[in-house]
């Protein structure tokens, strides 16, 4: 499909996943592989178990049946922190910042399990990123406007030195003007080299920098295909992208 | 009793309205407000029980102070404006007056009619208090319709003097504020005062000041009414002037410690218990005991987020622990250690009840944790009481007849010295304050304060949320235990009793009445609640105020959540976040205005 499909070992992957939540069944035999450096993305409508293949990426949910895989290795039964140790970083769903804490607690948190001693020029480099970000690093995160959040969120995020970024719908709750710009800022951030992996309601925007997508629907993935040729699907484009959305 | 608002001169300042252009449905409301207060206070029978103690000798005394406030805040703030930026004030004159003493007048209608009741009909039965002897106070012997009459017409003078706060400049506010504080603390202080000046040599003064038969005489009166005068036309302004400087640089480095302030302090720990006498001695002990738990609360509630409302439990562990292990009378097990060894099994112990209630407790989120752990108090307490375990406690009986606190090679504390016992007090609060600060700054406390704010997202951050919940608990038992060691050490017995409920509730209101998260703001409240108002067993200063203690803590509670929900001594994050919404209101005022004026000039629309 892709160039990266190409390389050997997948950073993290799905084998096989089923998920309940109680006797609901969320995730039914689901398949994900996400290649070191690629940018994908999930999409699918309102409870179609998007959120829920985060959380078990991440190790919060722990699958019934099938194999989480990270780096080769089965970790179904190892704790987030482990994972995250190991570079698989989250931005969750509206920022979610520590609202009470400051910016830079909130950065410093996001390198909560890191030892080494790059995190204060890690630091530096977030605040290159975002020169915004350093202007309000005493004021406290819940006082930034929406923009600045999601500044901060990624910045977050980055400083757990990650290799695969988990995002769960990074353009939700933002100004249309903004979404442009984050979409923007998703892509740098895939050009040096992280693997995102993004889950949208944003279809088009989403799949316009994608290199690849997956469709879930009823906790099924019904489409994985390349994402020039999600964004040309009839099917795709009758349920979900419609005409006319942004 | 209030505080004016400073006009800003971005505030318009039209002219004063007229006597009669009242909001007259706002003033009914506040009166009724008025009336029912001074009803609800005479029917807790506050002004009989309290008319003993007495403030300024023959004049007045904490039992009409009771009421006499009433009148005179709510003729107050009935007038009062929140004056938000672009509004307009108007000045304050006759019509402020008329509000106040029509609102003090509804009130003392209420009163007066509450009298006439009293003569003429016998609620006794529902309203405890329903007797002769608050009919007496209330009509100063007089008879009823002088007691009618005397009320209307104080009421609605005082309710005057409160409006008439509004048109005095803030200068004279100010004064009269801190004449009045003055006066009033002064005669609450009376007894630690009469201690302390003993110590001090200072009799002379105390007696100067104060009537043999208790309460300030008038020549007392106006001499601190002088000082108070001098205090703020002096020293005022550089009060504030400090005041702001402090401020300033703690929102430049908010850990940063001012280490002038925390010398003076500890020298002030060192030397004064030598110059305070028994019953201020014993006081500040118990103000310590309480600060030890509410700073281990303060652990887990206001850092770790964690709402334990069964603290008292680890307070109840670390006594009965420290009394099996000392007492050579306790039932079962007696190996009478000494004290300081007896300690590390009280920290063994204290782990070990933090990691049983805590583990299964630390699952469960919000509401639901609150009530396991309110349950687990509960638990424990009537645990020690069971037949099962009253081989080892003495269920009811309790243990006695426990040794004082030896400190290996330096001292013996006695339980009955307390000045002794003080300063062993003073010494694990210095550590505990210690371990709360450096707690703080570390990455556990940053892990705390994550899991505090956003437990899901803390966890996907990679922080073990369940170690560090457990982590908070088992630090804040460790620390409360520490408090019920030296419990049993003063007091030499401990009771099943000792542990009740009551004493988790009066530690949470500690913790939150002083400021959360903050540990001067929580000495704050743990010297003004237990050292004034008195513990749940422990008197305090105003001793006749034990029967109203609780009320008058529930009151406390309510002002400090509509009003200060940040605290006494707020942490200054915390307390800008709380005020957030005024702020912005007054930022988005600002921003219309400036878009009004942006638009109008470009005629142009910005993109959204």
């Amino acid at each position: 499909m892709s160039e990266a499909g190409d390389s050997p070992t997948p950073l993290l992957e799905f084998r096989g996943i089923n998920t309940h939540y109680g006797a609901v069944h969320i995730l039914k035999d689901v398949d994900l592989a996400i290649y070191p450096g690629e940018l994908v993305c999930l999409l699918g409508g309102n409870a179609s178990g998007k959120s829920t293949t985060l959380k078990t990426l991440l190790g919060m949910v722990t699958p019934t049946t099938g194999e989480v895989v990270l780096d080769g290795e089965v970790v179904n039964d190892k704790p987030t922190s482990y994972r995250v140790e190991r570079g698989v970083t989250m931005v969750p769903e509206n920022r979610r910042l520590f609202k009470r804490l400051t910016v830079k607690e909130n950065l410093e948190l996001g390198a909560y399990l890191r030892n080494d001693d790059d995190v204060e020029s890690d630091l530096e480099r977030i605040y290159e990123m975002f020169p915004r970000v350093k202007e309000r690093l005493n004021q406290k995160s819940g006082t930034l406007s929406g923009g600045e959040q999601q500044m901060v969120a990624v910045g977050r995020a980055l400083m757990a030195k990650p290799r695969v970024l988990l995002m769960d719908e990074p353009s939700m709750g933002l100004a249309p003007a903004l979404v442009q710009t984050n979409f923007e800022l998703i892509q740098q951030i895939h050009e040096e080299g992280v693997a995102i992996f993004m889950v949208e309601q944003n279809a088009n925007m989403a799949l316009s920098i994608a290199d690849r997508g997956w469709v879930l629907q009823s906790g099924r993935v019904v489409l994985d295909d390349s994402a020039e040729a999600l964004l040309t699907n009839p099917e795709l484009r009758a349920s979900y992208l419609g005409d006319g959305n942004r | 009793m209030s505080v004016n608002m400073n006009t800003d001169e971005a505030v318009v300042l039209a002219s004063a309205r007229g006597a009669f252009d009242q909001d007259w449905r706002k003033v009914a409301n506040w009166g009724l407000i008025c009336a029912f207060a001074l009803i609800f206070v005479s029917l807790t029978d506050m002004p009989d029980k309290l008319d003993k103690r007495v403030i300024v000798e023959p004049l007045l005394s904490m039992g009409y102070l009771s009421l006499i406030w009433i009148p005179i805040a709510l003729g107050n703030l009935v007038t009062r404006e929140v004056v938000l930026e672009g509004m307009t004030q108007h000045k304050k004159g006759v019509r402020e007056l008329v509000a106040g003493l029509s609102v003090g007048a509804i009130g003392g209608a209420g009163l007066a009619l509450l009298i006439w009741l009293l003569d003429t009909r016998d609620l006794s039965d529902p309203l405890v208090n329903w007797n002769d002897a608050l009919l007496e106070v209330l009509s100063f012997g007089e008879g009823v319709g002088y007691g009618a009459i005397f009320w209307i017409l104080a009421s609605a003078g005082l309710g005057l003097a409160g409006g008439a706060l509004h048109v005095l400049p803030t200068t004279a506010n100010r004064l009269l504020f801190a004449i009045s504080l003055t006066i009033v603390l002064a005669a609450s202080l009376e007894s630690a005062l009469d201690d302390i000046s003993e110590g001090f040599r200072l009799e002379w003064l105390f007696e100067a000041l104060f009537e043999k038969k208790g309460g300030l005489s008038v020549q007392g009166a106006i001499i601190l009414a002088v000082f108070a005068i001098a205090w703020v036309l002096v020293l005022g302004g550089q009060a504030k002037r400090g005041r702001a400087a402090v401020t300033a640089r703690r929102e430049l480095s908010p850990t940063k410690v001012n280490t002038v302030g925390l010398a003076i302090i500890a020298v002030a720990a060192v030397v004064l218990p030598m110059f305070l006498g028994r019953l201020t001695n014993d006081l500040f002990t118990n103000v310590g005991l309480f600060l030890l738990l509410a700073l281990g609360l303060n652990i887990v509630v206001g850092l770790a987020g964690i709402l334990d409302l069964g603290y008292v439990a680890f307070f109840a562990v670390g006594g009965y622990t420290a009394a099996i292990m000392t007492s050579p009378t306790s039932p079962g097990l007696s190996p009478e250690l000494p004290w300081w060894v007896a300690i590390f099994v009280v920290v063994f112990m204290a782990i070990v009840a933090g990691l049983f209630i805590g583990a299964p407790v630390i699952r469960m989120r919000g509401d639901y944790l609150a009530i396991v752990t309110l349950g687990f108090g509960e638990i424990i307490r009537l645990t020690v009481r069971s037949d099962w375990a009253s081989g080892f406690t003495g269920g009811a009986q309790g243990i006695l007849s426990i040794p004082g606190a030896d400190i290996v090679g330096v001292a013996t504390v006695k339980g009955t010295d307390p000045q002794q016992v003080l300063y062993l007090v003073i010494g694990f609060v210095a550590i505990a304050i210690y371990v709360s600060w450096r707690l703080e700054n570390s990455r556990i406390g940053r892990a705390w304060m994550a899991v505090r704010e956003d437990e899901s997202v803390a966890e996907a951050m990679g922080i073990n949320t369940v170690n560090s919940k457990l982590q908070a608990f088992v630090v804040g038992a460790i620390l409360a235990s520490f408090s019920g060691a030296i419990f049993a050490a003063k007091v030499g017995s401990v009771f099943e009793s000792s542990f009740k409920i009551l004493v988790s509730i009066v530690i949470l209101v500690i913790v939150i009445v002083g400021g959360m998260g903050r540990i001067a703001g929580v000495a704050a409240g743990a010297l003004v609640l237990v050292g004034i108002l008195g513990g749940p067993n422990q008197p305090g200063l105003l001793a006749e105020f034990s029967e109203f203690k609780l009320l008058i803590y529930g009151a406390l509670l309510i002002w400090m959540m509509l009003k200060r929900p940040e605290g006494l001594i707020p942490n200054v994050r915390r307390s800008r976040e709380l005020h957030q919404e005024e702020f912005l209101q007054d930022a988005w005022l600002k921003a219309q205005a400036n878009d009004d004026d942006d638009e109008a000039a470009s005629g142009e629309v910005a993109p959204a």
